[in-house]
């Protein structure tokens, strides 16, 4: 297969002040094919949201390049071209709806905003054409057209932020915890909307979770990060069924299943600071299966 | 079992500009000595202002009608009328509580030290040092490593899950007969939330304390409680122990619940969302509040709330589907044990 996205020892510094620095990401290398959906799990502040961002350009590395089907889009001199593509095909939506959205502007508006902004459907009718086609395609009808945001519930929002990452017919989508703020019920329907709309439209999708079994349930591949690592690599059936590396091993066991009976007998091994080696490299241990060694 | 708290028809409303607003219908429930309980259901459906009604956190505008009794082997209380200088001696005592968010209850230019200090020197009359020591203890119960110099500092030098270990320190420190936390993890990893629950359980074992846990998360139910009690639009629609929830359920809501987990859906094949909204509880439906969204819905859900329905001495469901003239469904099979 041919890589669609290709993130190459990609490291990220953020100074503190003159003497520190926080070492956001170490050296991550992964690929994207066209078309799946990649998981990437892992504790709070272990440097999830940072590989989003930094995709999405909206960082300087400090090292390393990212590739978008095979054009370096990290570089300083990326021309005009690209970078009109590249705010095309790749969209981002985020953990928190209530603020990813104006609340001063109706849905229409904000659903609408990257038509104004790529000068596509200059006419108003056409325009309201094609809101309503995206309100239809994530289960909400034209009567939102007219609401603000605070009339809308949380999982509603949710549903306008997918509208919106939708609407300029991107091919990657980043969901960065788009349902960690949501109740499970409506957790269960965004998830389900996402698995329908990649059958209807067909995009890749980057999903960033710490809810170890959503993941498990919706992606084809996922990698596991730890303190701005990535740990292991491997097929969704395959990681959870095999984990090689300890600190997965240390996360799959601190998953609690919705079973009494097993939860109660389970002893949760404290995880005493698994230390990973500085010159460690993901190597491929069985086929598409990759460790940190 | 010895009760520490009965609650007995418990309704809570509030005056808004919009009308009443009923957020707790009519409530009974019991918490034994030494269990834990879970409440469980979707936000907004009242399982916190539940938590804060029996601590009377709630503001003014609230009004409270049934009993809350807090027993102990020989004398009850009913501490709905108590005022609130009365309320401040049953809290420390009988409840502690944790919230949802520890940065925002811890205060942040004061050392933790200080602020468990602060709890116990207002019940107690005790030296400085005395307390200060009582702290350390506390701290190293709630496994905060070198906690002699720790009380020296203020939140902002723990992370996350400490921050929660601290809180929870706070609420221990005057050994209350009841902790309630209300979403104690939903800020926390994975990782952080299965050993502050391993926590929890190894205090309750050594203090036997009672636990009331409000949470919406059905898998950490599983691991750490005894008792369950599924709430929906301001009412208890199915209660009874972890077992009875979740192999034997019969409510459509908690097979709803059940059927919403990623964990389940791998077995099942497939994600089974509830369709719709909870309904607002400004003017709460006539009938049963789930039916617009029930599957197995009869026509008498629609006029009429069904009373609960007693299956065995601990298990209670609300649905008219328990009736006798009801036809017999079978729970889907995703809810049974041998699925898991």
């Amino acid at each position: 297969m041919d890589s669609f996205l290709s993130v190459r020892d990609y490291h990220q510094i953020f100074p503190v002040n003159t003497f520190h620095h926080v070492h956001a990401l170490n050296g991550i290398s992964f690929d994207m094919y066209a078309g799946e959906i990649f998981g990437l799990v892992g504790e709070s502040g272990c440097g999830k949201s940072t590989l989003a961002r930094a995709i999405m350009g909206m960082y300087k590395p400090s090292k390393g390049e990212i590739y978008y089907q095979n054009q370096c889009i990290t570089g300083k001199h990326i021309s005009r071209e690209l970078r009109k593509t590249l705010q095309h095909d790749l969209q981002i939506i985020f953990q928190d709806s209530s603020v990813a959205l104006n609340p001063r502007m109706s849905i229409e508006d904000c659903i609408a905003e990257p038509f104004d902004i790529h000068k596509l459907f200059p006419k108003k009718n056409e325009r309201r054409e094609q809101v309503v086609k995206l309100l239809h395609l994530v289960g909400l009808d034209s009567s939102f057209l007219e609401k603000i945001p605070a009339e809308i519930s949380g999982g509603q929002k949710q549903r306008v932020c997918i509208a919106r990452a939708l609407s300029l017919q991107p091919k990657l989508i980043i969901a960065d915890e788009p349902v960690s703020s949501l109740d499970v019920s409506i957790q269960a329907q965004i998830i389900n909307l996402f698995i329908k709309l990649r059958k209807e439209i067909g995009f890749s999708l980057l999903f960033i979770a710490h809810d170890l079994a959503m993941v498990q349930y919706l992606c084809d591949r996922v990698g596991v990060m730890y303190k701005g690592k990535i740990v292991e690599i491997a097929p969704s059936e395959i990681l959870f069924k095999h984990p090689l590396h300890p600190y997965t091993q240390m996360l799959l066991s601190a998953i609690p299943k919705p079973d009494p009976d097993s939860e109660k007998a389970k002893i949760f091994t404290s995880h005493a600071k698994i230390k990973l080696d500085k010159n460690a490299q993901l190597k491929e241990s069985e086929q598409n299966h990759f460790v940190l060694e | 079992m010895e009760q520490v708290l009965s609650v007995e028809n418990l309704s809570v409303s509030f005056d808004t500009k919009d009308g009443i607003v009923q957020a707790v219908r009519d409530i009974s429930l019991q918490v034994n000595k030494g269990e834990t309980l879970a409440v469980v259901g979707e936000s907004g459906c009242g399982k916190s202002v539940f938590c804060r009604s029996v601590l009377k956190l709630l503001p003014d505008t609230a009004k409270i009608t049934g009993k809350i009794l807090i027993k102990s082997s020989d004398t009850e209380q009913d501490i709905v009328h108590l005022s609130e200088r009365e309320m401040c001696k049953v809290r420390g005592t009988n409840f502690g509580m944790v919230f949802q968010d520890p940065m925002a209850t811890l205060n942040p230019v004061i050392p933790i030290g200080k602020q468990i200090m602060e709890a116990i020197r207002l019940h107690q009359k005790i030296s400085k040092k005395d307390a200060e020591k009582k702290a350390v203890e506390l701290m190293e119960l709630v496994g905060i490593d070198d906690a002699k110099n720790r009380i020296y500092q203020q939140p902002h030098f723990f992370s996350g899950g400490m921050r929660q270990r601290c809180a929870l320190a706070i609420a221990l420190a005057l050994s209350p007969k009841i902790l309630f936390a209300d979403e104690p993890t939903t800020a926390l990893d994975v990782t952080v939330q299965a050993r502050l629950f391993d926590l929890l359980k190894e205090i309750q074992k050594k203090t036997g304390i009672a636990i009331v846990i409000v949470t919406h998360d059905l898998g950490l139910v599983a691991r750490i409680a005894d008792r369950v009690a599924i709430m929906y639009a301001g009412k208890i629609i199915e209660t009874g122990t972890a077992e009875e929830i979740f192999y034997h359920s019969k409510h459509p809501y908690t097979w709803g619940l059940l059927g919403a987990l990623p964990s389940l859906a791998l077995k099942n094949g497939e994600l089974k969302a509830i369709q719709g909204m909870p309904p607002s509880l400004l003017n709460p439906p006539q009938g049963d509040a789930f039916a617009a969204r029930n599957d197995y819905a009869l026509a008498i859900d629609y006029k009429m709330p069904p009373p609960l329905f007693s299956l065995s001495d601990t298990h209670k469901a609300a649905t008219w589907l328990l009736d006798e003239r009801a036809p017999h469904i079978e729970a889907p099979r995703y809810t049974q044990k041998n699925s898991l």
